[in-house]
């Protein structure tokens, strides 16, 4: 029962402090389930962004499945994804009558935009753990991560090329399971 | 609500069972298409709800969305729920959001119990050691981008702020909540107080 407990207030907390949309949830979910909680080991969480990027929905609500389900079962799931939803429920509703009220929106927009440096500070702190343990280390990089992750960077930044994220995993998938046969770890 | 904002849309549609039914399917199928989560909605969400169901008109549509983004968690949710909230109230509100959370509950469950049977085959380390990296790229980028618009309002405050942030959480450690939740106070008073400034000018 309290492990239910503390999955949902994990989750409201994460459903809560997100702001900005899209990534902005991660880091919140990394401080919650891998070092407040240690539900994953920063290895899974890496993993579970991964598997966030490849199918539908926001990550919030796959990983607030995911963990639950890892850490508790069904019960686990529901609890979790109630929990972040939560938030946004009271809070979107909330909004909606100052939205009538004073249909002006210039204060939310400026205290939005007074939180974004910080939540892209965020952002890049937490695609800099990521990027750590793809390395394994900074002083002593994984050359082939390395590789990977340039390549996959420049692609990404490029106007030019155009491939999207899923794909780019897709061949991410390929070229490690490629290098493990050549390094013979297979 | 913004209800009375704009005026009635074209197509209010009637309230019955089987426009629940109808509102629920619409965001199921929605939900099933984000992937990645985020702005994809927005433009799904658009060509859904106003061109195809004509539920709400585009105006109404971009109000949704900027409060959708205003609001703390997930776009997709908040989305959801606004555009439910507007057609039929808190059921319309929970029909929706039901429709969107639960397409992505039943895939990773079923991933998440596949994940922890697999986690250790070859194979699949083979294969998450490749987009581990892929990942790593696609998070920085991501960050990358949201970082140029700051850079490029060339004002010292918000350059400040990221760095103070980034100091905080990758330096010092300090607690993610503590950080957003000082942020967030700081800048309700600075807006606040720019504001005032501006009006009394």
């Amino acid at each position: 029962m309290s492990l239910l407990l503390s999955l949902f207030f994990s989750f409201f907390q994460i459903g809560l402090f997100s702001i900005g949309g899209g990534y902005a949830a991660m880091p919140l979910i990394q401080h919650q389930t891998v070092i407040l909680h240690s539900w994953l080991t920063p290895t899974q969480f890496a993993d579970l962004v991964t598997i966030s990027a490849m199918t539908p929905g926001p990550i919030a609500i796959n990983s607030a499945t995911f963990v639950g389900m890892k850490v508790a079962g069904i019960p686990g799931v529901v609890v979790a994804t109630l929990g972040n939803v939560l938030p946004s429920l009271i809070i979107m509703l909330i909004l909606a009558h100052l939205y009538k009220k004073y249909s002006e929106q210039t204060l939310l927009k400026r205290i939005l935009e007074g939180v974004r440096p910080v939540v892209v500070a965020a952002i890049f702190t937490a695609g800099l753990a990521l990027l750590q343990l793809a390395l394994n280390s900074f002083s002593k990089p994984d050359i082939f991560a390395l590789v990977v992750f340039v390549v996959a960077f420049i692609c990404l930044d490029s106007k030019r090329i155009k491939i999207g994220p899923i794909i780019l995993l897709a061949l991410g998938a390929i070229v490690g399971i490629g290098w493990a046969y050549v390094t013979n770890a297979l | 609500m913004a209800k009375d904002l704009v005026g009635e849309p074209k197509g209010k549609p009637e309230i019955n069972l089987k426009f629940y039914l109808n509102l629920f399917w619409t965001t199921l199928t929605l939900s099933i298409f984000t992937f990645g989560g985020g702005f994809v909605i927005i433009s799904l969400m658009r060509k859904k709800m106003v061109v195809q169901r004509g539920w709400i008109n585009d105006e109404e549509m971009l109000d949704f969305m900027t409060l959708a983004q205003s609001s703390p968690g997930a776009i997709a949710v908040n989305g959801a729920l606004v555009v439910g909230y507007h057609l039929a109230g808190l059921r319309g509100a929970l029909v929706s959001t039901l429709g969107t959370i639960i397409p992505p509950m039943v895939i990773l469950s079923l991933i998440s119990v596949g994940y922890s049977v697999v986690q250790d085959n070859v194979w699949i380390t083979a294969a998450f050691h490749g987009m581990r990296a892929v990942v790593a790229a696609i998070v920085l980028q991501v960050s990358w981008d949201l970082f140029k618009p700051l850079a490029k309002q060339k004002k010292a405050l918000p350059i400040l702020l990221f760095l103070i942030g980034f100091v905080a959480l990758f330096i010092l450690n300090i607690n993610i909540m503590l950080v957003m939740i000082s942020m967030i106070l700081f800048s309700v008073v600075y807006s606040l107080v720019s504001l005032k400034r501006e009006k009394g000018v």
